[in-house]
C-alpha cells in the first residue's frame, strides 16, 4: 500500500477541520471541527507506526493517548460551553466579545456584561475604601 | 492499485466527504450525525491499516462517547432542530482560502515526500495483545499520568457544570468581611 493514500486523507481531513474552526459560529460546531483535526493527526500516527513497523508500537499507543486527551478536552470544552450558555444565553463565538480589544463594541447584548462588570467592581472597591477609615 | 488501496480510497472519500458535510450543513444535529459517519469510515481505515485495537477504541470512544456528549451539548444549549441560517460567520471565504491553502501545502508535501514509498501491511501488528503488552511494559508511566489527567479533567468538568458550587468571595469584596478584622485590631491595640 502506498504511503501517500492515508497521509493525503489525513491532510484533507485536517484542512476541513481548519475550515470548520475558522468559519463556524456555534461553539459546539467549533468543537466538532477540532475533533476532525485530532482525527487527522491520529490517522497520521497510525500510518507512520505501520510504516516503521515499530516494535514498541509508539504510534498506536500515542493514538490511544490522543483519543483519551480528546475525550478530556471535549468534556471540559462542553462544560465551558454550557457555562457560557447559562450566563449569556447564546454560544455564538462571534458575539462573545467581552474580551475584545475594540474600543466601541457593536451594540449586541453579548458585550454588555464585559463592559459593565469592571465599573461595578471599581465602584464596589471605592465603597470599601470609603467605609474602611 | 491493490485491493487495500481501493478499499482505503473508498473509506477515505467517505470520511472526507462526511467531514465536509459536518462543516457545511445547516442543521446542528445533522452535523453530529455526519461526524458519526466520518469517524466510522476512519475506523474502517484503521482496520485496513491493520490497527485493529485502535479501530475499536475509535468506535467506542469517538462514536460512542464523544458524539453522544456533543449531542447532549446541542440539546442543552437549546439549539434549533431545523435549519438555522446563521451557523457560518462572515469570514467563511477567508476560512475557505486558509483551508484550501493548508490542504495544498500538506498534500504537496506528502506527495513529494512519500510518492514512491510503499508500506508493508502485516497482520497482528495492531492487535490488542501486542498493544496491551507494549502499553503495560514500555508506556506504563505515561499511561498512569494520562489516567490522572483524565480524572482531573472530569473533576474540572463537574465543578464547572454544577451551579451550586460558587467561587469563594474575595476578602476585600464585601464591607462586612473587612470590618471585623479592623475592629479586632483596634481591640488588640
Amino acid at each position: 500500500m502506498h504511503l501517500a493514500y492515508p497521509t493525503i486523507v489525513a491532510a484533507l481531513l485536517f484542512s476541513v477541520g481548519v475550515y470548520g474552526v475558522l468559519a463556524r459560529r456555534n461553539a459546539i460546531l467549533v468543537l466538532m471541527s477540532v475533533e476532525l483535526m485530532l482525527n487527522a493527526v491520529n490517522l497520521n500516527l497510525v500510518t507512520f507506526d505501520v510504516w516503521y513497523q515499530d516494535r514498541l508500537h509508539g504510534g498506536q499507543v500515542l493514538t490511544l493517548f490522543t483519543i483519551v486527551i480528546a475525550a478530556a478536552e471535549i468534556g471540559l470544552g462542553l462544560a465551558i460551553v454550557l457555562l457560557v450558555f447559562r450566563n449569556r444565553q447564546n454560544v455564538d463565538v462571534d458575539r462573545l466579545r467581552a474580551l475584545s480589544e475594540r474600543e466601541t463594541p457593536p451594540p449586541e447584548h453579548g458585550a454588555q456584561p464585559g463592559t459593565t462588570q469592571p465599573a461595578e467592581t471599581a465602584a464596589r472597591a471605592e465603597a470599601v475604601e470609603e467605609a474602611a477609615p | 492499485m491493490s485491493g487495500q488501496e481501493v478499499v482505503f480510497t473508498l473509506l477515505g472519500v467517505v470520511a472526507v466527504g462526511s467531514a465536509i458535510l459536518v462543516v457545511t450543513t445547516r442543521r446542528l444535529v445533522h452535523a453530529a450525525l455526519w461526524l458519526v459517519v466520518s469517524f466510522g469510515a476512519l475506523a474502517g481505515g484503521y482496520l485496513v491499516l491493520t490497527a485493529e485495537f485502535v479501530a475499536w477504541v475509535q468506535v467506542l470512544i469517538y462514536v460512542g462517547a464523544i458524539v453522544v456528549l456533543l449531542l447532549f451539548g446541542i440539546m442543552l444549549t437549546r439549539a434549533p432542530i431545523g435549519e438555522s441560517a446563521d451557523l457560518d460567520s462572515g469570514n467563511r471565504w477567508a476560512a475557505a482560502a486558509v483551508a484550501v491553502a493548508t490542504a495544498a501545502v500538506l498534500v504537496t508535501v506528502m506527495v513529494m515526500g512519500f510518492r514512491d514509498v510503499r508500506m508493508p501491511l502485516r497482520d497482528g501488528g495492531g492487535s490488542a495483545e501486542a498493544l496491551g503488552a507494549s502499553i503495560f511494559q514500555t508506556w506504563v508511566l505515561p499511561f498512569e499520568i494520562l489516567s490522572v489527567l483524565l480524572l482531573a479533567a472530569l473533576v474540572g468538568a463537574i465543578v464547572l457544570s454544577r451551579s451550586d458550587i460558587r467561587p469563594r468571595p474575595e476578602p476585600g469584596a464585601r464591607g462586612e468581611d473587612v470590618d471585623p478584622p479592623a475592629d479586632a485590631k483596634e481591640d488588640g491595640i
